[in-house]
């Protein structure tokens, strides 16, 4: 029996770049590069794995977003995904994390599914939010935040280390699984991995392939509302000593004289 | 007045700091109103009634052990119903998140994450969040259903506001996906007598420059001077020098205390990421054009190995 795997991935500004907001409040993707979030790759990393151990299983990488969020797609089946499909539509734009999450479980349920994996977290809004309201629309176990996860017999183990304990997981299929970037270092895609991902299938799906009405996502059907977003005014020049063997005492007079000695 | 609905991060009954703080911001909005769930959930109650909670509600059942998440989901969600609040307020912790989140979804309503603070409008309680690695500044609210916001901890002082904090059992019935996912195993982190990370006043962090697990105690022994939270960036996490749970930054951590001083550490995007907030910076770095000196109240270009052990004895001799 073959375990359908879907990996949730998503199309993030570079960190590295010069990230802002559109005149609309929304996340500025014209003027800055764009890529597959790193956090993402753990994600399709464990799913290859799970893959690799399984009889027969099969990857569909999924994303919601512009057309610019094929290249996540494309760099997900170049790592050996087996197939992708692209939620896209004009009305999605601004759509904040519940509006993405009920496209993203439409999506996922339309596709069919035993196991969905997620990042942790996306590296633009950081939120951390998405793999537990997936969850919750699907009506599955999350089994989230994994350092490690092995998936045997319809069972999905895992490790998940808190802030106080680490605790061992064990849900049955199916589940959603959220992965840190601790599950497992992602693998490069190879010459013969990006040449192979050029002839895999991606499909394209609109809101009314998946029955949702406008008025559920996007900007106007958001959840919440931005109602302003200013720049951090830069750091004043700080003072910068260089240490001339006194660098450890002069340090001690600043901390001393802002009272936290 | 309108109630807010306070979820309580407690660890035996002993409350944990972030659960105060979100007290002093539910008195901005409305009466605060805790959930206190699990073992020693009764004795929270003091505590919160000092702290302004009018009332506290309270559960223990197996299945909050047992199984992750969802049955402190079915928990709120009933608090919810009980008390139709204004607003419910979470902290932000990787839990917390999940709970809100799924409850959020359940009631209808839109979420606000990693708020650093919180005021109250005549349309609701207005969040602010640090956005794009703390580079900009937003203020949101929830525009659809009662607001579920979680709160970074040192977003609020921690006040006295002695209120009725009258204690009252919660009646919770689980639905069926609350033993979906069973926790078989838990084992401690053991406790190394120093701040939690996040709610730390004083992190002392050290990166690339530490060279080595052998070197830390280095970092650790800054820390301990100031009675600080020690914290570790990715390269030093990723080269097994330091535990995860001690980093900062985009994957990791994000903190925001008092004072945040960083020792070898370059300061890339996503460091930043998880410390910019931070009140006071401070950072020894032997190269002087580290991206870290962009944000320093106070830099040290220096070798850490001589500056850092100066800095620690200078500290006790200050403090004799």
């Amino acid at each position: 029996m073959s375990l359908r795997i879907v990996v949730c991935v998503k199309y993030v500004p570079d960190a590295t770049g010069d990230r802002h907001f559109a005149d609309d409040l929304t996340v500025d993707r014209d003027d800055v590069d764009g890529l597959l979030s790193e956090l993402d790759e753990y994600a399709v990393e464990q799913a290859l794995q799970i893959a690799d151990e399984a009889d027969d299983a099969e990857i569909t990488v999924l994303t919601v977003g512009p057309e610019d969020a094929k290249d996540a797609l494309r760099k997900a089946l170049s790592m050996g995904a087996d197939k992708a499909i692209h939620v896209e539509d004009d009305d999605l734009h601004g759509s904040d994390v519940m509006g993405t999450s009920l496209v993203l479980a439409k999506a996922i349920e339309k596709a069919g599914y035993d196991l969905v994996i997620a990042g942790m977290a996306s590296t633009d809004g950081v939120m951390g939010v998405l793999p537990a309201i997936l969850a919750e629309r699907l009506g599955v176990p999350q089994v989230t935040l994994l350092s490690e996860v092995k998936v045997e017999n319809g069972t999905v183990t895992g490790r998940r280390d808190g802030d106080s304990a680490s605790e061992t997981l064990e849900a049955t299929l199916p589940a959603l699984v959220s992965v840190t970037d601790q599950s497992g270092e992602a693998r490069y895609p190879s010459f013969k991995g990006i040449m192979a991902a050029k002839k895999k299938p991606v499909e394209s799906w609109d809101l009314e392939e998946l029955e949702i009405e406008a008025d559920e996502v996007g900007l106007e059907g958001s959840w919440t509302a931005v109602d302003s977003a200013a720049q951090r005014p830069a750091r004043t020049a700080g003072t910068i000593v260089k240490d001339e063997g006194e660098g450890g005492k002069q340090l001690a007079g600043f901390l001393a004289e802002q009272k936290f000695i | 007045m309108a109630e807010v609905l306070v979820y309580v991060d407690h660890v035996d009954g002993a409350v944990r700091k972030p659960t105060l703080e979100l007290l002093t911001l539910a008195r901005r909005i409305g009466e605060p109103v805790a959930v206190a769930l699990g073992a020693g959930a009764d004795a929270t109650a003091a505590v919160l009634a000092e702290h302004g909670a009018v009332k506290v509600l309270t559960a223990d059942a197996p299945e909050f052990a047992e199984y992750l998440v969802v049955p402190k989901v079915d928990a709120l969600q009933a608090a919810y119903e009980a008390v139709s609040p204004a607003a419910v307020l979470v902290p932000s912790s990787a839990e917390g998140k999940e709970i809100a989140a799924r409850l959020a979804v359940r009631i209808g309503s839109g979420i606000i994450t990693d708020a650093v603070d919180l005021e109250a409008d005549d349309k609701g309680p207005v969040a602010t969040q640090a956005a794009f690695a703390a580079s900009f500044t937003t203020k949101s609210r929830v525009s659809k259903g009662t607001p579920v916001i979680t709160v970074k901890p040192n977003s609020a002082p921690v006040e006295a506001a002695p209120a009725a904090g009258t204690v009252e059992a919660l009646a919770v019935t689980f639905g069926a996906l609350a033993t979906g996912t069973r926790i078989t195993g838990r084992t401690p982190r053991e406790s190394t007598g120093r701040p939690e990370l996040t709610e730390a006043a004083i992190v002392v962090s050290g990166g690339r420059g530490v060279n080595g697990a052998e070197n830390f105690h280095i970092i650790e022994e800054l820390a301990d001077s100031l009675g600080a939270a020690v914290g570790a960036s990715r390269a030093a996490v990723d080269a097994g020098w330091y535990p995860h749970c001690n980093q900062v930054g985009q994957t990791g951590k994000s903190v925001s205390p008092q004072l945040y001083i960083a020792s070898g550490i370059s300061g890339a995007i996503q460091h930043r990421a998880g410390m910019q907030t931070s009140k006071t910076i401070v950072a020894v770095n032997k190269d002087a054009e580290a991206p870290i000196f962009d944000l320093v109240d106070y830099g040290v270009v220096g070798d850490l190995f001589a500056v850092v052990p100066q800095l620690t004895e200078e500290i006790k001799v200050r403090k004799g």
